[in-house]
């Protein structure tokens, strides 16, 4: 059984909001679309969103992370905003795992949102019905794009490659080897929803010099250092004893 | 899920072109449906991003469909004042009839007049090209105001530099050391490599005062003082010498470390390269005329002798009797005292972390070699089977260059790279066409205020790099022929012009006063500017007394741009200029290209929709106003128009007649079969256009390392005109440039002198070697009362752009916060979110706080250019950007005290870069009952004719509206 | 969470209905077994029906300005097997549906005799509609109240006291008011109605009170090390990715300072428990206008404690939405 998920690897998240904008711009003018903005160009804009990057700092100057951390949908294996939707509307496809909001059955209760604990769904204030990432449906399957424009548009948009795309189901995929090799691992894991998008987590590269690097049998100065020779006329053992 | 229907395809279709939402400039596809821009992504077949994309590319829709644009030429109102906002729509025809009668009386009496001012563009060919052709001097981009000392000291030392001139191999290098950036003109390249160099197990230091973007995912973060990093890399350079960790074949066979220096302080010639007759050919560049002591026979010989090898150190005698020493064995004697220890009280970081550092670069780039089989022919004929490297690779930016110690912190830089053996190898440093170039680059200004003549082009470049006091560009009296004194003595090295002194000087009319200042994408009435507040003031200032009372001090104001800019509010004329997605551009060789490292690539630009409203290319202005004014480029000799438009301009234009060399490297000659060089082909653009937009030339790849000593590349690179000499380009680790100057201030030699009050500081600053000192603004600051060091960056989602008129974009930022150490923040009593007064000794700024552990103590920080005037960008006067962001260049100074009455600029003394990371200031909670907005403000500026009015509401679809 | 009025008032207006109905049939279940003096049918359970129906359309009709779009939530019916909204949507009108036939049948004197029980009782339409009336209102409290204690993530709701409160607080607004209609419509009631709402008011301060104390004693299951899955004691949010406010910070958040909150809990403690207390104390003596001030004061009181239900839940979400830089 598929399911398709993002892995999002923190070790190269530079915090740049591609995918931001990136899924924005499709979704808007897309089949999940459109995504209101309110007050564009007034105070306090806001918008309709899928994706989000906030910053965090861990721990203490001079000890500082700054961990840039993109959240969207993660398409719960067991999402709990979808046992609470009334009419059906929020609803997990059985062929990809993907969870998706059908709009024209969603009455804008706002049940699933309280019941998602990463806060991944956004009602459109336009619309009136619950928006969230839909892994990019419409262009996974839409076989007039070329294969390597078949993925979410933040996939694709992500300049350091920080969120992998695939089937976490398939023990071989990119995201299955990456979850595995890098210790992905999933948000909130106390709940039991199961995320299917994981997140790799920062790994330090170290080197390590050895004292006995520094010195060195070739070590330049020894070519460039001129050894003062002494005058002939200062004394020697020649001067005190014949043997 | 239902919204829109994606099936009819007919609607539906995609353009490739260049994006232009920042300096990165990356191959986007546009997807259109019905004619309105429904999609942009990334082009996977461009080499440059292949096929990712930024926020603000991705955000490219809401830039285009902006409120904020001007759609209509503007009027100021006869009467109103400047800043009011007050305009008339007119029509194109009176704007080139106005601007073609007053520039042609300004070229006919004196072209000096006219000043040219350029920011965030990259067309600099074209507009520096109708400067020269105009006649004026007064002509500069921004690098003056932005990083012009990371051109300069870089270029000065190894011949090219960071940018889009060169970079860090990533993908062959071990160790990347990131110092004083946040995020740079080749933003997804950059993304893209450091991301694969992680994955493939590199190491990534990032030197910094603050933790943000790219140094996020260092694996270790070095903080630092700002203006210190001068201090920590001479440190390293000394701990590099002193443990022997440097790459002495590289620098004995491709820098002048080994020339012996004149050591008799007596002697004229002291401090300078002792020459000797050698046979050279004409027109040389730098004849290969000095010498090395040989270690193998004990004597003097000429350089790069077959079979010599030089002493590095030591002191010798020449036959003659001339005391010398090895440029080396100077260098090795400056770095004496500059210890770890010394380092760390100044930097802030541990002796022990210097050393850690040095020993990781040294033993790296000496133990991790790398051998390509590639074979390539050296300068001096040497026949090499393998390229080799060492895989130690840097970048640095604005954080070393907004100094004014920028200059030499960037030299000890480039020399430290050059210890390293890392430039233009494997997995160091790579340049990219059209560099590497000769030391100084060979384009030079006039010399003579004589070279600006009535209805004549100015006898030389507006720009240039100068090699002597005689190449500057002064009057008799030493006093500076350009408005900005770039190239005078007190900026001699001013590569970039100096932007932010503009309408300063012009105000005040020193050197002169000007009558027209054209300025195109310059926001310099808010963010492009120090002291910002008058600024404004001098903009609108008019003359009290004399023939000219009542007039502006500066007549005649002329902005291009795009948006409702802070600037456009004090045109007398604003021109509106297209976005890019409706117009025609070109990213060429003859300015700033985006070449790999293998080789030059060019790229261009073309409408993929209509032009919105009356807008108007500036290239077209230019091309129209020069054809008007029959600059000689423009016109044929009978005085009739040469070019129709800017596409054909591009297509025709040759730098000289026949010479085969234009705009565009790509698909020239008659059937677009040649490259490089080639006659004018009529089909380029369509061939651009077929073909992702850009053109790609890779080298061979024996020319594609070592080129600044490469036989085979420099001779490529002379047959194909890129540059003019193919002599070896040897590393300046000894600049004897700067010795010129520095002898001439000392009354040696034959060349100008400086005149007295300048003498002292350039004596004390053009030294041949780098030092460190502590920044101007410091030496004058009292660090009790202003203990904190102020510093701005930019964020990624609005890098090298102004966003704040974009619908996406400003979501994310949209006030600033001034972001504070916890500890020092809660050491004042300010909490996180509390208001603040931020105070340099020049002026104050309210904002908001934010507490931070990213960033050093002793350091406070905000992006830079999210506040905004109240109105500006047709937000609403309420908008966060106007009542709750704020600019930290209210706090700046462009002038500093020099004792007395006297004032000097707050700039690099070498090369005018402004200074404006230099300043210093404190924090303190505001009073009880000050209101919750940021000050200064700003008289509220009010939409023009012509806008569009803003929505409330925005829920975009991407068709058309029925 | 952001307390939203059209929830507010839904369910206060639907539990004092369910509460009035309940009080109704307890009079007709003691007055069948001759506990109770029966009242007059038409002016006591006909027209008690009729203002718990108008309450409880009242409440509907509030409960659809919380939706996105009112005009499909007919559909809201679909997902009972696994959703308790959907449960509410489907007993609500269930029950205002026999309430309403229940009204009718007393009014229009309806009460052939169905059947008979041992000992004597006879059964009539009012009393078949009467006993599925009071399971569908318990059934009613139930699901209003699981639609907020089976989300696990808001742990101050997550307990069986949430349901507990729905059907006390219900209960005993719906017997103040009972208590306070009947002093029109059978007066002789009072005393039996005043007094079962005191004892379900007291009930109702001992689980409201229990529920503010276990809530203040929550150790949050998420902290923001599980929210990012790093593990150091030191996190600290900078920016949540937008400046201007977004539906996970209107939604999830009150935005009132802790003053106002400790103030509104105070207000409700009063106004919901001793103070209606006193007032139905005083009423049973014999003044009318203290019953009605009751209800009043105590209605008052719940729209405030139904606001402070709301506003005390704090959703692990917020862990996202702390700062903007």
């Amino acid at each position: 059984m598929t399911q398709l998920a993002l892995v999002i690897d923190l070790n190269v998240c530079v915090g740049c909001q591609a995918c931001v904008t990136s899924c924005k711009e499709w979704n808007t003018s897309g089949s999940a679309g459109p995504m209101v903005d309110q007050n564009p160009y007034g105070a306090d804009p806001t918008g309709t969103f899928f994706n989000r990057v906030q910053t965090f700092e861990v721990g203490e100057f001079p000890n500082t992370e700054t961990v840039h951390f993109p959240k969207s949908c993660l398409h719960c294996e067991d999402p709990p905003c979808v046992p609470v939707c009334p009419t059906g509307a929020s609803y997990k496809r059985k062929e990809d795992g993907i969870v998706l909001v059908d709009y024209d059955k969603c009455i804008g209760c706002k049940y699933c949102s309280w019941a998602c604990p990463y806060g991944a769904r956004e009602l459109d204030e336009q619309q009136q019905v619950m928006k969230k990432c839909t892994l990019c449906v419409d262009r996974i399957y839409d076989m007039s794009m070329n294969e390597e424009d078949r993925k979410p548009s933040c996939v694709k948009a992500c300049p350091t490659s920080a969120r992998l795309y695939g089937d976490i189901h398939d023990s071989e995929s990119d995201v299955s080897i990456a979850i595995r090799e890098a210790g992905g691992y999933a948000l909130m894991p106390e709940w039991g929803t199961h995320p299917a998008n994981h997140y790799l987590p920062r790994r330090k590269t170290r080197i390590k010099i050895h004292e006995d690097e520094l010195e060195r049998a070739d070590n330049p100065l020894k070519v460039d250092r001129k050894l003062p020779k002494p005058a002939t006329n200062e004394p020697t053992l020649d001067d005190f004893t014949t043997w | 899920m239902q919204a829109v229907t994606l099936s009819d395809s007919s609607l539906q279709e995609v353009k490739t072109t260049t994006c232009y939402m920042c300096a990165c400039r990356c191959g986007i596809r546009v997807h259109m449906r019905g004619g309105v821009v429904r999609y942009i992504d990334g082009n996977p077949d461009h080499p440059l991003n292949k096929g990712v994309i930024c926020a603000k590319g991705s955000s490219g829709i809401m830039k285009q469909y902006s409120p904020a644009r001007l759609l209509k030429p503007l009027k100021r109102k006869a009467g109103a004042e400047r800043g009011a906002g007050e305009f008339e729509e007119i029509e194109w025809e009176e704007v080139f009839a106005t601007l073609a009668e007053r520039l042609g009386k300004i070229r006919a009496t004196d072209p000096k007049k006219f000043a040219l001012f350029t920011g965030r563009d990259q067309m600099q060919a074209l507009t520096g090209m109708f400067a020269r052709q105009f006649g004026t001097p007064n002509y500069a981009a921004h690098g003056g105001f932005c990083s012009v000392n990371m051109a300069a000291g870089m270029i000065y030392t190894i011949g090219g530099s960071f940018w889009e001139f060169g970079g860090p191999d990533l993908d062959r290098a071990k160790l990347f050391v990131m110092i004083g950036t946040a995020e740079d003109h080749h933003s997804n390249p950059l993304k893209i490599a450091l991301s694969k160099f992680k994955r493939d197990g590199g190491r990534f230091i990032s030197i910094n005062p603050v933790r943000t973007g790219y140094s996020a995912i260092a694996d270790e973060w070095v903080p630092i003082r700002p203006g210190t990093d001068g201090a920590l890399l001479l440190a390293i350079i000394h701990e590099i010498i002193a443990t022997g960790l440097y790459d002495r074949e590289f620098l004995v066979k491709y820098s002048n470390a080994g020339q012996l220096v004149n050591v008799a302080e007596a002697n004229d010639e002291f401090g300078f390269f002792v020459r000797t007759e050698v046979p050279t050919e004409e027109a040389c560049y730098e004849p290969q005329d000095k010498l090395w002591w040989d270690r193998n026979t004990d004597r003097p010989v000429v350089t790069h002798q077959a079979g010599a090898d030089p002493f590095l150190l030591g002191e010798f005698i020449l036959p003659d009797g001339t005391p010398v020493k090895p440029a080396f064995q100077l260098l090795q004697e400056r770095v004496t005292d500059y210890t770890p220890d010394w380092a760390s009280q100044i930097t802030g970081i541990s002796a022990e972390t210097i050393r850690q550092l040095a020993h990781e670069m040294g033993v790296t780039a000496r133990d991790q070699k790398i051998e390509l089989p590639i074979a390539w022919t050296d300068s001096w004929d040497v026949e090499h089977d393998t390229v080799t490297g060492n895989p130690v690779a840097f970048h640095a930016m604005r954080g070393l260059a907004a100094h004014s110690n920028g200059f030499q912190t960037i030299r000890a830089l480039a020399i430290l790279m050059s210890l390293l053996g890392t430039i233009d190898r494997p997995g160091g440093f790579r340049h990219k066409a059209p560099f590497p170039r000769p030391i100084p680059p060979c384009a030079r200004t006039p010399n003579d205020p004589r070279a600006v003549q009535p209805n004549q082009p100015l006898d030389g470049m507006a720009l240039g790099w100068p090699s002597d006091p005689d190449d500057l560009f002064v009057n008799d009296d030493g006093s500076p022929v350009r408005i900005d004194k770039a190239f005078s003595w007190e900026y001699p090295l001013s590569v970039h012009g100096l932007m932010h002194n503009a309408i300063t000087n012009a105000w005040r009319g020193d050197p002169y006063k000007i009558d027209t200042l054209l300025i195109f994408m310059a926001n310099m009435s808010w963010n492009s500017t120090m002291n910002t507040v008058e600024v404004r003031q001098m903009l609108n200032d008019k003359e009290t007394e004399g023939p000219n009372a009542g007039e502006f001090k500066i007549p005649f104001l002329v902005v291009c741009d795009a948006f409702h800019s802070e600037m456009t509010a004090f045109a007398d004329l604003i021109l509106p200029d297209t976005t890019y997605l409706e117009r025609h551009d070109v990213m060429s060789m003859l300015d700033r290209p985006i070449s790999e490292f293998d080789g030059p690539v060019d790229s261009v630009r073309i409408p993929v929709v209509p032009v919105s409203g009356d807008c108007k290319p500036f290239q077209e202005v230019l091309i129209e106003l020069g054809t008007r004014l029959k600059l000689p480029a423009f016109v044929t000799k009978a005085g009739e128009r040469k070019f129709r438009d800017y596409p054909d301009f591009v297509v025709n234009w040759e730098t000289e007649p026949g010479s085969g060399i234009g705009f565009l490297a790509g698909w020239r000659g008659k059937g677009g079969e040649k490259f490089l060089r080639g006659e004018p082909n009529p089909k380029q653009w369509e061939m651009y256009e077929k073909n992702n937009c850009v053109f790609h030339y890779e080298l061979p790849k024996s020319y594609q390392y070592m080129r600044n000593w490469n036989k085979g590349y420099l001779e490529w690179s002379q047959r194909n005109r890129i540059t003019r000499y193919a002599e070896p380009i040897l590393i300046h680790l000894y600049s004897e440039v700067l010795q010129r100057f520095r002898s001439a201030a000392q009354g040696k030699g034959l060349t100008r002198k400086p005149p007295e009050p300048l003498k002292k500081r350039i004596d004390t600053y053009f030294d041949p070697l780098p030092f460190y000192y502590e920044p101007l603004e410091g030496q004058v600051t009292d660090r009790h009362k202003y203990p904190l060091a102020a510093v701005t960056q930019r964020p990624m989602a609005m890098y090298h752009s102004w966003d704040s008129q974009n619908a996406w974009l400003r979501q994310i930022h949209t006030h600033n916060y001034l972001f504070v150490n916890t500890r020092t923040a809660l050491q004042q009593g300010i909490a996180d979110g509390d208001w603040i007064w931020v105070e340099s000794q020049w002026g104050k700024v309210r904002c908001m706080a934010r507490h931070s552990e990213a960033v050093e103590p002793g350091t406070v920080w905000t992006w830079n250019a999210i506040g905004k005037a109240a109105g500006a960008w047709n937000l609403t006067p309420d908008a966060n950007e106007s009542q709750k962001g704020f600019l930290l260049n209210h706090l700046i100074s462009e002038e500093l005290p020099a004792g007395g009455s006297s004032r000097i600029s707050n700039s690099d003394p070498i090369t005018g870069q402004a200074a404006w990371y230099d300043v210093r200031v404190r924090i303190y909670k505001v009073g009880a009952g000050e209101t919750a907005t940021t000050s200064p403000q700003f008289e509220v500026m009010k939409p023009y004719p012509g806008m569009k009015t803003r929505s409330s509401i925005l829920a975009f679809l991407g068709v058309k509206p029925k | 969470m952001h307390p939203a009025f059209s929830v507010i008032f839904l369910t206060t207006l639907i539990g004092a209905a369910q509460g009035l109905f309940l009080a109704l049939f307890t009079v007709q279940s003691y007055a069948a077994f001759k506990l109770l003096p029966a009242p007059d049918a038409h002016a006591f359970y006909g027209q008690g029906s009729v203002l718990a129906v108008t309450l409880l359309v009242l409440g509907l009709g509030a409960s659809f300005f919380h939706l996105g779009h009112p005009e499909r939530a007919w559909r809201s019916a679909a997902m009972w097997r696994t959703s308790w909204l959907s449960r509410e949507v489907i007993v609500l009108p269930a029950f205002m549906g026999i309430v309403f036939l229940y009204g009718l049948a007393h009014w229009l004197d309806w009460h052939p005799v169905l059947m008979t029980l041992p000992g004597g009782l006879p059964v009539d339409p009012s009393a078949i509609l009467g006993v599925a009336g009071t399971l569908l209102a318990f059934a009613l409290f139930v699901c209003t109240g699981m639609i907020y204690a089976c989300l696990k993530f808001l742990a101050e709701w997550h307990s069986p006291l949430t349901v507990i409160n729905y059907v006390l607080l219900g209960g005993a607004s719906g017997f103040t008011l009972a208590a306070a209609f009947a002093t029109a419509a059978a007066p002789e009631l009072v005393s039996f109605l005043a007094g079962w709402a005191v004892i379900i008011t007291a009930l109702g301060l001992i689980s409201r009170a229990a529920s503010l104390y276990r809530n203040a004693r929550l150790k949050p299951k998420s902290t923001l090390q599980t929210a990012i899955g790093i593990k150091h004691p030191k996190i600290v949010q900078k920016t949540q990715g937008f400046m201007g406010g977004s539906f996970n910070t209107r939604e999830f958040f009150h935005g009132k300072p802790i003053a106002v909150l400790r103030g509104i809990k105070w207000f409700f403690l009063i106004a919901v428990f001793p103070l209606p207390l006193l007032l139905l104390l005083i009423g049973m003596q014999g003044n009318s206008g203290g019953l009605v001030a009751a209800f009043v004061v105590q209605y008052l009181g719940l729209l405030a404690e139904r606001w402070f239900f709301f506003a005390q839940a704090n959703h692990p979400q917020n862990l996202y939405y702390q700062s903007i830089a």
